[in-house]
């Protein structure tokens, strides 16, 4: 048994049934999941969150899934980091990275959005799945789809990572590559949405499947110790995650789970595609879409639906937007990697490199809790640093060679 | 001047279920005003109280977003594809 009310669209506020439905009929605005929050509070306590098991199901009657999960028991609960090392650096006291490099079972935050959005499909009785994808939500369906005994289709553009391809393929599922950047992709996929009977999880279930997201923001509530942070950093393609991070807090907060929802939202995204934080930086009212051109393709959407709405809430929440060069991302990479020991993606390098940045224009506060938003790993995007780095020394197997390069390094640190 | 205009799946109770409909016209504002005289009702859903295409909507010319050309005043030609398509979420 859910808790699912229904959809209800954010534009104009239509009520609609619980089906696959994804935008609203009237306005075509986004439709979101409604709950009933009365009938939760009167159960969900973070005693009985604490008793679950480790995965999102842990705040399953916020989740829009009626039965057990079909799919994605694993997923979730990543590590929450105190990044001391980073924050020394950045000189700021009190910085986490919420790193979901690390998620079971593709290593991207995308293993939240698919086990909700595949244990939905099941639900309403879908036997085929799709998405478009700019590389991690793909891997993530074609995992899950495997698990579920789903078929499976994903549309990818046809110059995406090697590895995001790769780690397509490898389930066995049908994998198409298009001629064209993600934006073609998802106006293909949303031509076809309703031609073939399939599920397209970030189309005809956009609204259960965006609701995933929300686990992200309970458990950094959660491993805060049941405190909303005071600032995040998000990482921004379609725009979605920002907003469910923000759903997430109020949600807990109206549930009497935290004493306060007072966060700031920040959106990060590469100069090659700011269509977002383009328009909080110049206070435009329209999203105008761009023809992205960067290297952090995960985030490479240059015409994002839910750019509106965050736009909003980060100005509505005291936060700020701004954006990174491609070769500030690498910097931001490097720069995770080499002090907590971390390599994410380039969107996690966005996310970083942006990060500084609005603290050094003193945009997030020095001596508050800051949240970084680490969606994805960098083993699947190792093109954007591979001539970036030392070469590996080559050695003979000899005990002297050893003694050189120790040498060598110690009279380097004396320089230094 | 005829385009095919290609409808999304919530406004084919318009045009009686059919993908594609033809319709005359100069520009794409000639074209909404051309499927409301065809299509009556329709363009209340395209267009909001001030006119303008609504804003989770997305109006192709063949390939192009309207947004990168000039708005609801971009021409067409004879044989072009105009597309409809709601915005959808990322991946």
């Amino acid at each position: 048994m859910g808790y699912v009310k229904g959809l209800k669209c954010r534009e104009c506020g239509r009520d609609y049934p619980k089906e696959p439905l994804h935008v609203c009929s009237f306005c075509f605005g986004p439709l979101e999941v409604s709950y009933d929050y009365d009938a939760i509070k009167a159960i969900l306590t973070r005693e009985i969150i604490e008793s679950r098991g480790p995965n999102i199901w842990r705040y399953k009657e916020l989740l829009p899934v009626d039965g057990i999960p079909h799919v994605g028991h694993h997923v979730g609960f990543t590590p929450l980091v105190k990044a001391n090392n980073l924050g020394k650096i950045l000189g700021v006291d009190k910085l986490y990275i919420k790193n979901d490099s690390v998620n079971h079972p593709t290593f991207s935050f995308k293993d939240r959005v698919v086990a909700v959005a595949l244990s939905k499909a099941h639900e309403f009785g879908f036997d085929t799945v799709s998405c478009a994808t700019t590389g991690n939500l793909g891997n993530s369906v074609a995992a899950h789809a495997v698990q579920g005994n789903f078929k499976s289709y994903i549309f990818m553009p046809a110059t995406i990572e090697q590895s995001k391809i790769i780690g397509t393929l490898i389930y066995g599922i049908n994998v198409v590559g298009v001629n064209s950047n993600y934006d073609g992709v998802n106006r293909l996929c949303s031509e076809i949405a309703d031609k073939y009977g399939w599920a397209i999880v970030n189309v005809n279930l956009r609204p259960y499947y965006a609701e995933g997201s929300k686990t992200y923001g309970y458990e950094i509530v959660e491993q805060l110790g049941w405190k909303a942070p005071q600032h995040v950093v998000v990482p921004m393609a379609g725009g979605s995650l920002i907003l469910k991070i923000q759903k997430a807090i109020n949600e807990m907060y109206k549930l009497g789970l935290i004493d306060n929802a007072k966060t700031s939202f920040y959106g990060a995204q590469a100069t090659g595609c700011s269509p977002i934080t383009g328009a909080v930086k110049e206070n435009l009212d329209a999203i105008r879409p761009v023809k992205p051109n960067t290297i952090a393709h995960s985030i490479a959407i240059g015409n994002p639906a839910d750019g509106h709405y965050s736009k909003e809430a980060i100005k509505e929440s005291g936060g700020w937007a701004d954006d990174v060069t491609d070769d500030e991302l690498v910097e931001g990479i490097k720069l995770l990697a080499e002090t907590e020991g971390i390599f994410t993606e380039t969107a996690g390098g966005v996310t970083v490199a942006t990060t500084r940045k609005l603290i050094e224009s003193g945009k997030l506060p020095r001596d508050e809790t800051i949240i970084i938003c680490v969606t994805g790993n960098g083993l699947k995007t190792q093109e954007a640093v591979i001539d970036k780095l030392n070469k590996p020394t080559i050695i003979n197997p000899d005990i002297k060679e050893v003694d050189k390069i120790v040498e060598k390094q110690k009279n380097e640190t004396a320089m230094v | 001047m005829a385009v095919t205009v290609r409808v999304p799946t919530p406004l084919r109770s318009f045009t009686n279920g059919a993908e594609e409909v033809n319709i005359e016209g100069n520009t794409i504002q000639e074209v909404v005003d051309n499927l409301e005289a065809n299509h009556s009702g329709i363009k209340e859903r395209l267009c909001g109280e001030d006119g303008k295409i609504r804003r989770f909507l997305n109006v192709y010319i063949n390939d192009e977003d309207i947004r990168f050309l000039e708005n609801q005043e971009t021409p067409v030609k004879d044989g072009d594809t105009v597309s409809i398509v709601p915005a959808i979420a990322g991946g």
